[in-house]
């Protein structure tokens, strides 16, 4: 392992930004965010930003493709661009878990080469959760905010911040970096209060054992969908704010001479969400409601050997307009069912 | 509070006066409350709260609840009965499928504010006259009421209920708030400042619709942004300038009829505060109309579809442009 003193911080940041952009969450007024570090940008205390890291891979809008219209000839303009290798600095475990569930989607064939493109320039290092929240429930779901993944991870403690390089990649980024050895001791230190506080969590070890393929009509016709689902607004807030939701739209924006073909973050919440020649297939918005919460908890795991498609980051539980979110819909489906 | 208003619930549910009560129900912390329709007694002991983090706005919920069978019983505050009423003058909401119990409230609390003074780990609030003792996974905390209020509670505008079938508490009165003061300082900005001002705040939206949801004035069966046939539906902003346009079409849409819940700018995931454009255009109002408060009775003719003799020419409207 390597270390550094965290009054050395910015200056390694200079350091990692002289050869690649370097993005870390700061704090800005109205909560944590990511930017581009720059001098003067230092490092946020906040335990997470209000938008995911999913944006750095699946941004809210991106143009796929632009024709240009001639008389009767048409050109196609690829639009992508190869991009550069850039590091993300200080990503909770949660979100890097989140980055695995995505490339079982993006990555699987046919491969979204626009995804991969940005997914092969990232190098991530992560950051171990020193205070986590009462929202955070990533432990259900077998992660841990002591040892988070990443190309590299980081522990901070008494002053230092200590990395641990995982992959190549986290390695090339650590070797030519002015840091010390050692710092074995302290980042076990820190990984042990960190595994301490978690157990303190309210939230943790949800009922998840139910939720499986083979219970997934039971699930869907539960009669609880009904009042879980009864006053959410429909909005897209939980989706949008979510590491995990990827579902995108396509659209065509008509320039006059031509087209810009963009996608663009979508919402299964939304009544026009998957809307063919009628209507959207699923007409009340118990029925996106229930969309929601199956793909997370039934289909997906389904799909993927059993693997959930929430990282329990607690985004949804702070920022849903009247707090009906997954921990919920997991204690009230999943509590007293029978076993299957 | 809270015991009163449960029983009444109670009363209300077992004596036959309403089918359904509609209130707040509890989440898994003191905070995270949820809108609920109770059809159950037992539920209501075991479920129903009224506490300083009840926020929600019920009143757009009867526009779909007061078309169901049966009548349905709904608690609200007093800045919640202007919508309330707003939504009855429109003829959204069908009254006497609703029973309308106005309740007290003296603030609701805003989490984020707590949050903000990097109080972590949440995990109960206890209300001890002005004062909120918090439980967090770090040790117990201490924070004033006051300081940790809502932004539209701060600058509450009325305590009165001005629409209800039966009241819970004393009446209040209509307030003199500072609601207005923010709108001063940015009108008093200059173009460049403003824009920036808006640019800064507008370009962390995200498009999740939250606001337009919430908003009771939003009623609209298909909204415009929704509707393909409409030229101008969108789920993402073509540029930064269709970013704002979304908002202020709608404050547009809105203008005369937002009673200045405040709903918009409690739900923003990304804490944009968006009813500063809605109370930019009920000021202007009062300024060119005569002070005109949306939903305050069920008479008026708003001044945006009224028109009198003597309404202010539109080269006023200029003029103070150009200031």
């Amino acid at each position: 392992m390597k270390k550094i003193s965290l009054e050395k911080l910015n200056a390694l940041f200079a350091e990692i930004a002289e050869t690649k952009a370097l993005y870390l969450p700061v704090d800005t007024e109205t909560g944590a965010q990511y930017q581009k570090w720059e001098e003067g940008k230092t490092l946020s205390s906040a335990l997470n930003t209000v938008r995911s890291a999913k944006d750095f891979f699946f941004p809210q809008t991106e143009s796929l493709v632009h024709f240009k219209v001639e008389g009767k000839k048409i050109e196609i303009m690829d639009v992508r661009d190869e991009g550069a290798p850039f590091v993300i600095f200080g990503v909770r475990g949660c979100d890097v878990k989140s980055f695995e569930l995505l490339d079982r989607v993006f990555l699987q064939d046919p491969v979204d080469t626009y995804y991969q493109n940005r997914r092969n320039n990232a190098i991530i290092v992560s950051l171990a959760c020193s205070e986590p929240e009462e929202t955070c429930f990533c432990h259900s779901f077998g992660i841990s905010a002591a040892d988070p993944a990443g190309d590299v991870t980081a522990w901070i403690k008494d002053g230092e911040i200590i990395f641990r390089a995982n992959t190549e990649k986290g390695e090339q980024l650590l070797a030519p970096l002015p840091l010390e050895e050692g710092g074995e001791a302290k980042a076990e230190e820190a990984r042990s209060e960190i595994e301490a506080i978690t157990k303190k969590l309210p939230l943790q070890n949800l009922p998840l054992e139910k939720f499986k393929a083979e219970n997934l009509m039971d699930f869907f016709n539960d009669p609880k969908w009904a009042s879980l689902s009864q006053s959410c607004l429909g909005c897209g807030t939980c989706t949008f704010v979510c590491p995990t939701c990827h579902c995108f739209d396509i659209r065509d924006f008509d320039t006059g001479h031509g087209v810009q073909r963009f996608r663009c973050w979508d919402s299964c919440m939304y009544r026009d969400f998957s809307q063919m020649a009628a209507a959207n297939p699923r007409l009340s918005q118990l029925e996106r409601f229930r969309q929601r919460f199956m793909h997370k908890l039934v289909y997906y795991p389904a799909n993927h050997e059993g693997r959930f498609l929430c990282v329990g980051c607690g985004r949804c539980l702070s920022r849903c307009p009247i707090s009906m979110d997954i921990v919920k819909v997991i204690k009230e489906l999943g509590g007293e069912r029978d076993a299957k | 509070m809270q015991e009163v208003i449960k029983q009444k619930a109670i009363e209300l549910l077992s004596s036959g006066k309403a089918d359904r009560v509609l209130g707040w129900k509890e989440g898994e912390f003191f905070y995270d409350i949820t809108p609920a329709v109770f059809t159950d007694v037992k539920e209501i002991e075991e479920k129903f709260v009224y506490n300083a983090f009840c926020g929600p706005n019920f009143s757009k919920y009867l526009v779909a609840e007061s078309r169901k069978d049966g009548k349905i019983a709904v608690f609200l505050k007093p800045c919640d009965t202007y919508s309330f009423q707003q939504l009855l003058k429109e003829h959204r909401i069908l009254r006497d499928k609703v029973y309308a119990v106005g309740i007290p409230c003296d603030g609701m609390v805003d989490i984020e504010k707590i949050r903000q003074k990097k109080i972590k780990g949440i995990t109960g609030v206890t209300e001890a006259g002005e004062v909120l003792q918090i439980d967090t996974i770090y040790g117990k905390k201490e924070v004033a009421k006051k300081d940790v209020l809502a932004e539209r509670c701060e600058n509450c505008k009325s305590k009165k209920h001005v629409v209800y079938d039966e009241l819970i508490g004393e009446e209040g009165d209509v307030l003199d708030s500072h609601r207005f003061d923010l709108v001063e300082k940015i009108e008093a900005m200059s173009e460049e400042e403003r824009f920036a001002f808006w640019q800064n705040e507008l370009s962390r939206c995200i498009r999740c619709n939250a606001c337009r949801n919430v908003c009771p004035a939003c009623t609209c069966e298909k909204c415009v942004f929704d509707n393909p046939a409409s030229g101008i539906d969108q789920k993402a902003a073509a540029d930064s300038f269709e970013e704002k346009m979304f908002h202020i079409i709608r404050a547009f849409h809105v203008a005369g009829r937002c009673t200045d819940c405040g709903e918009c700018s409690r739900v923003c995931p990304q804490n944009i505060p968006l009813h500063l454009l809605n109370r930019k255009f009920i000021k202007d109002i009062n300024e060119f109309y005569g002070e005109y408060q949306a939903g305050a009775d069920m008479e008026t003719r708003a001044p945006l579809t009224d028109y009198q003799t003597d309404d202010c020419e539109p080269s006023v409207i200029l003029t103070k442009g150009d200031q």
